[in-house]
Formats: structure tokens, sequence, C-alpha cells
């Protein structure tokens, strides 16, 4: 009995190492949430609205990454069927997805400012926060890129299925998470952009 | 060892290690990039050592001019080259070198070295586990901290020194590279160092909350854990939640300084040009820099707390006072330090009704700590003492707690702080109650766990000679403080014999700096035993403080994975010590109460009805029996 206890405590274990993709969100969420307040402290202490209708690029942005998280979805339910080609097809297109957002996020950017005149530096710096967000959110979707390829880059030296799910799952997560994220920033800069 | 789900070498990790696999590990893999915790907890306090020694000598050197401002040393100027001209350490010098010690004390010695060596060595040993959740990022959070240390090390070699804006690095000193020497390539360094530490911290958190949530051993429910792993724990959720908040205030601010926004600036005036940054805010910088700075000064003292609370229990023969009590003040210091950063802006021009609210979630942080401190007090009452140096720095610990913490209440009264904020009564609180408190806490815990770390002990005269001189050094440099404060003498000032009020300060400033050259020496004293006990040291026994926790059911010699055979299963609390009724004057977490049934209470069996059942037959029956005697 003990023994078969102790087989149970020392068996390959990979829920911390999840758990550990968990307390990272956390993490980038109270990065995100420490923005987003400063923003709030600085437009409202010093009276500096953005004034800026944020150009629809952002809004295209926003629909690839909710269909990126789409994609993934169904690349992770493939792979716990274990259909390799269709995970494979669906991480592949979520890569593209993926930089397409990144793609289409510096457009944004271009957009704001030439066409629009709306510069990262500026001495109303509730504008500059725009690109703060957006830029900050991008250097978390290289690392999730990062992730993303490496996951498909396991699957294809078809490493265990136990890994592979394992990878799947801490991409989803990240993944999801960084969805989440820009829809909240999307929706914060709505909400304040008079 | 035969059950492997998978045989993938990344994984099957805690399976191998721990059974008689000899691993030929070589000195880089073994010392240099290890994934073992216990070697990393000793890389971490090594370090941390390190920079502690560093930060005394910079405020040595500082003391040194608080005390002569008018006095040549010819020897500073052979050891300090430009930066102490004509025997006198310069004022741009002086100002870095309270900003260094300050960064170095604060972050590299009391965050990284208090938390990284102690959660690093106790948390996988007190809980049950093999290792960290991830040894990897553990490895990486080492090393991050040591590429932090070496740049922030590293500014004192460019030209202009380093930073010098005071360790709160305030804009605009911080944000335009022109405003001061420091402001330079010295706070770039700063700012980079920084980054790294934070990413350390973070990697570092982010395993221990793993560990302590995934990895217990069997029968190691949380209301079992010692109140170390408690207070690294929750020490670890702080960081977690306010490293990322001085990110995003960092970010801001490089944006500033590099990038020409104006997040923190507002109408400069630099060398009679007017500079284009336009309506920035500092306030904003302020808020996001306390919102972490707060969290921190506890992310300093808890672990401390932690391992007094241990240390005391321990050394006095007796349960922690109030186990549950412990928990929950942690608990609730813990959720309170995110809603008092408003008190370090009192007179930042805070609308009054936000101060008082502040003020009043301040002062509420004195319920969870007295409570604390009536534990240890009650726990060393009517105890069986044992005067070990780690419970003398326990106890000194307590001590500065107490005195520290009186300050607090004046400070976080906003009517008073507008007298005293910014002068030496500052100092001389936080010094005691964060500084010399969780200084002691982490001696007590080198002097507890020196055994387990290194399998020697330390010499126990020598280790008196460190407490004493220590304990009464501190008192004498930061006591004095106070009263320098209440007269409303400035901190951070180079020389205050240019003011006249201030003039007949300088003969308690000479007392200071006296008081505080022989507090360094007697880190001597400490560094000695240290490092030669490490080499010569009396061998240790397995568990030679005959303690309850499960890092001393762990073999001497060191191995990755901890026990040789099975994790051993936990049945008890840590805190069974002079049991009524037991044979010896401690109980191991990992003796069940099966073997001790002369000594359990029904209070043992409140979730177990069966054990309940057996203890009253057992209790019956030793009844029967006397009746028939």
């Amino acid at each position: 009995m003990m023994a078969q206890i102790q087989k149970d405590n020392d068996r390959l274990d990979l829920a911390p190492k999840k758990f550990n993709m968990w307390i990272f969100i956390f993490t980038s969420f109270m990065f995100f949430a420490a923005l987003t307040s400063g923003f709030i402290v600085y437009s409202g202490g010093k009276g500096h609205g953005l004034n800026v209708i944020m150009p629809n690029a952002f809004l295209y942005s926003t629909i690839i990454i909710v269909l990126s998280s789409g994609t993934l979805f169904l690349a992770s339910k493939a792979s716990k069927t274990l259909q390799f080609a269709k995970q494979r097809l669906f991480l592949w297109l979520t890569f593209a997805l993926g930089l397409a957002f990144f793609a289409m996020q510096l457009y944004a950017m271009y957009v704001l400012a030439y066409k629009m005149q709306i510069h990262f530096v500026d001495d109303n710096a509730s504008r500059s926060f725009v690109y703060v967000f957006a830029g900050m959110h991008l250097v978390h979707i290289i690392a999730a890129i990062l992730l993303l390829l490496n996951t498909l880059w396991g699957s294809y030296r078809n490493i265990p299925q136990v890994r592979n799910l394992f990878k799947m799952e801490m991409t989803s997560i990240f993944w999801h998470f960084l969805g989440i994220i820009w829809i909240y920033l999307y929706v914060f800069l709505l909400l304040n952009q008079n | 060892m035969s059950t492997l789900a998978v045989h993938d070498h990344g994984v099957a990790h805690h399976d191998d290690h721990g059974h008689e696999h000899h691993h030929n590990q070589s000195f880089l893999s073994k010392y240099v990039f290890s994934m073992d915790h216990k070697m990393i907890a000793k890389q971490f306090l090594i370090t941390g050592i390190t920079m502690a020694v560093i930060a005394m000598i910079l405020s040595i050197l500082f003391r040194i001019q608080l005390a002569y401002p008018d006095k040549t040393f010819p020897l500073l100027t052979t050891l300090l080259g430009r930066f102490a001209p004509n025997g006198r350490i310069s004022a741009d010098f002086y100002l870095s070198l309270v900003t260094i010690h300050g960064t170095i004390m604060v972050f590299f010695v009391l965050t990284a070295g208090l938390s990284g060596t102690f959660a690093n060595l106790l948390i996988p040993l007190q809980v049950g586990a093999r290792d960290m959740a991830s040894p990897f990022m553990n490895m990486l959070s080492y090393w991050f901290f040591f590429l932090a240390s070496v740049i922030m090390l590293s500014s004192f070699l460019v030209q202009k020194g380093p930073a010098s804006g005071g360790w709160t690095i305030y804009p605009p000193l911080s944000a335009l590279p022109k405003a001061m020497p420091g402001s330079g390539e010295g706070m770039t360094l700063w700012l980079i160092s920084m980054v790294l530490f934070v990413a350390s911290s973070l990697m570092g958190g982010i395993n221990y909350v793993s560990t302590v949530l995934n990895m217990r051993t069997k029968g190691m429910d949380l209301w079992k854990m010692p109140l170390t792993i408690w207070a690294l724990f929750l020490t670890a959720i702080l960081g977690i939640l306010a490293f990322p908040v001085l990110v995003a205030g960092v970010v801001l601010l490089i944006f500033d300084r590099s990038f020409g926004t104006s997040f923190y600036l507002s109408d400069i005036v630099l060398n009679g040009v007017q500079q284009p940054f336009e309506g920035g805010s500092p306030i904003l910088f302020q808020h996001l820099f306390w919102f972490l700075g707060h969290p921190e000064v506890y992310i300093v003292i808890m672990p401390a707390m932690g391992i007094s609370s241990e240390v005391m229990s321990v050394n006095s023969r007796k349960p922690i006072f109030g186990y549950h009590a412990m928990v929950y003040s942690l608990i609730g210091i813990t959720v309170l330090s995110f809603i008092v950063w408003g008190h370090h802006m009192f007179v930042t021009g805070m609308n009054p009704f936000l101060g008082g609210v502040f003020m009043i979630t301040t002062l509420i942080i004195a319920v969870p700590s007295a409570v604390k401190t009536f534990n240890w007090l009650a726990t060393l009452w009517r105890g069986n003492i044992r005067f070990t140096p780690a419970m003398l720095f326990a106890i000194g610990m307590v001590s500065f707690f107490i005195s520290g913490g009186l300050t607090g209440i004046f400070l976080g009264n906003a009517a008073l702080d507008v007298n005293l904020h910014d002068t030496y009564f500052v100092v001389a609180h936080f010094h005691l109650v964060m500084g010399s408190a969780a200084i002691f806490g982490m001696l007590a815990g080198v002097y507890h766990w020196f055994p387990k770390m290194f399998g020697k002990m330390m010499d126990e005269k020598l280790g008196y000679l460190h407490f004493w001189l220590t304990f009464i050094g501190a008192y004498l440099v930061f006591f004095p403080m106070h009263f320098m404060g209440l007269d409303g003498v400035p901190r951070r000032y180079y020389a205050f014999t240019e003011f006249v009020s201030m003039q007949r300060w300088l003969t308690v400033n000479t007392f200071i700096t006296w008081a505080a050259i022989m507090a360094a020496c007697a880190q001597v004293a400490f560094l000695y035993n240290f490092i030669s006990s490490i080499f010569i040291g009396k061998k240790a026994t397995q568990n030679p403080w005959e303690s309850n926790t499960l890092e001393w059911t762990t073999p001497v010699e060191h191995l990755h994975g901890n026990w040789p055979g099975e994790i051993p299963t936990v049945y008890r609390w840590p805190y069974d010590y002079s049991k009524p009724g037991a044979e010896e004057d401690y109980i191991p977490q990992t003796v069940p109460f099966s073997q001790t049934m002369s000594s359990n209470l029904p209070h043992d069996f409140e979730d177990n009805p069966k054990g309940l059942e057996e203890l009253n037959k057992f209790n019956s029956t030793l009844k029967a029996n006397e009746q028939v005697k």
C-alpha cells in the first residue's frame, strides 16, 4: 500500500509546471492592470482625455486574434483525438493568424501616427499610452508565437503524447489569455476614447 | 523504482534522482548551473551576503562623511579616486552611496538574499518535495539575480558614478539623463539591473507558489505547514502581484528617459533651458512605485517573521502560540499591504480625504502585527528556552520589530507626517522595523539552517559575540536618529553643518558613525564563523536542534531529490514540542499518532472519528488498569 502511494508521489507530474503558467498569467495581468490604472490616474488627474477615435485596424486585429483562439482550440481538440496532421494544420493556421495580428497592430499604429497624426511622443501622455498598451501586448505576442512554434516543432519530432498535450495546453493558456488581454485593452481604449 | 509513465529525458527527472543512481555531475552542473534547490539556496545566500557586505561598506563610507564633514581623509582619495577628491567624498558620490546602499539592501539582500535563500532551501524540504516545480526556472532565477548584481555594481565603474536619485528613483531626477551626474549611465545601469532583478524574483516566486500548492507530500495539508512555509508562500504571492506593477512604472520611465515621451515630466527647466516635456505627472510614478514599494517592505519582513516563529518555537521547546492566528495575521498583512501605499505620499498634495483613508488602512496593519508580536512573546513565556545564536537573533528580530513598529504608528498618521516626512525619524523607523528586524530574521535563519545547508555546525561563541555587538550596535546607530528627526533634521543631506539649526547634531552623528563601525566590525566575526565553519566546523548530526519539521529527516549528505527512499508521510502539525505524556520533548511530523498513544489528545482527532474512537478506547483501558492497581 505505502509503496503504491509512494509511486503516485513520484510519478511524472506536469501539473506544477502548468500551474507555473497560470501564475505567470497573473503577473502579466498585473502588468497590464498597472498600465491601465496608470492611464486612469494620469488622464483623471491631469484632465487630459484621449480624444482619439480608434482606427478600424484595431477592430480587425481583434477579430483576427479571436479567430486565432478558435483555430488553436481546434488544434487542441485534434491533438486530444490523436489526429496529428489536423493538429499541425490548425497550429500553422494559428501561427499565420498570429503573424496577421502582429502585422495588423503595426498597421494600426502606422495609421495612428501617419494618417491621424497621433504620435507616441505627445504632450498628452494619454495618447502615448495607446502605443504602450499595443506595444507591450505585442512583446507578449512574440513570446506566444515562439511558444507556438515550439509546440509545432515538438509535434513534428513525434514527442510522446503526454508531452504533446502538455505543450498544447501551455500554449493554449497563454494564447487565449493574450486574446482576452487584447480585448480588455481594446474595450478600455474604446471606453476612454472621448 | 519501476513506475514511469513516460521515459522521456526532461520529464523523468524526478524519478531518477534520490535513488541509488550516482550521477556523474560535472563541476559546472553541480556548483555553477545547478538545478538542485539546495545548491541554488546556497548560491543565493553567498551572493546575498557578498552584496550585504558591499552595502555595509557603502554605509560606513557615507557615515564617515556625516560624522566628519569638514575633515579630510587622504585614504579616501586613494581608494575612491575621482569620487572623493581632496580626501572628502563628493556630494554627488554621497548621494550615489545612499542610493546604492538602499537599493542593494532592500532588493539584493533582503528580497533575493532572504527569500531566495530560504524559500529555495526550505520549501521543498519542509513540504516534502524532491525539488521545485521547475528546477530549470529556478536556476534561471539565480543567474538573472547574479547578472543583476553584477550590473548594479558595475555602475561604480562608469565615469559619472552610480544612480543617485535615491532608491525610489523618482522622476524627474531619474528621467532626465542630464539632471545630475547619477542620472546618466549610472541610472541606465540601475534600470537594466532592476528589470533583470524583477525577472529573477518573478521566476523564483512563481516556482515557490506552485511548489507549495502542488507538491506537498502525503498528509501535508495547508494547516500542517510550518510557519516558515506560510510566510515564504505569502511573500511569493506579494512579489507576484507587486513586481509587475514596478515593471510597468519602469517601462514608462524608460520611455520618458530615452524616447522623449512625457508620462512623468512637465514644466522642466534644466540649466536655464526650458525642456520640451509637457503634461506629465511625477505623482503617477510615485503611485506605481509605491504600489510595489509598500508590499516590498512586507516581502522583506515576512520571511523573517516566518523564520523567527519557527526558530523561537523550536528553541522554546513549546508549540508556537496561536498557530492559526499567526497564519491569519500573515494573510491579513498580505492583503492590507496592497491598500496602504498612499502613506508614502501624504505630502504630495494628496486629497486630505484620501490621505485619511490611507491613514486608516495603514493603522489597521498594527492589528496583525501586534497579534504576531503577542504570539512570539507568549511562545517564549515559560518556555524551556535554549539560547542558541539563532534563538538570540530571532528574539532580537522581535525586539526591533516592536521598537521600529511603534514609530510606524506616528508615521502612518497623515497629520504627523507633515512634520516627520523625509527626516531622520523615517530613517530610524524603517531601519529598525524592516532593516534590522529582517536582517536579524535572516541571520537567525542562517545560524539555524547552517547545519542543513553545509552539514557543519557554526561556532556558538562567535555567534554570541556577533549577536550582542550587532544588537547593541544597531540600537546605538538608529535610536538617536529618532531625536534628530523630531528636531527636523532631513535625510539624504550631504553636510548639514551648513545649517545653523542642525549643527548641534554633529556630535550625535559622530557617535552614530562609531557605533556603526563597531557593528560593522562585529560582522567580521560572522563572516569568519560562516566561512571557516563550512570547512572546519564540527560535523552536524541529522537533527541538531531536535526539531519536528521534515528537512531534518533528510540525510546530512545532500543528494538531489532530498530523500534517499520514499518521501516521508506527514501525520501531525510541526509544533508538537513538550507535549504532555510524550517520551521526548519533540515529536517529528513523520511520527504517526498510533506511535504516541500516551500523548494523544482528543484535539488531535478533530476530523478523524476513527482515531478518536481508538484514543477513547486506549484511555478507558488505561483507566481500567489504574483501577485494577
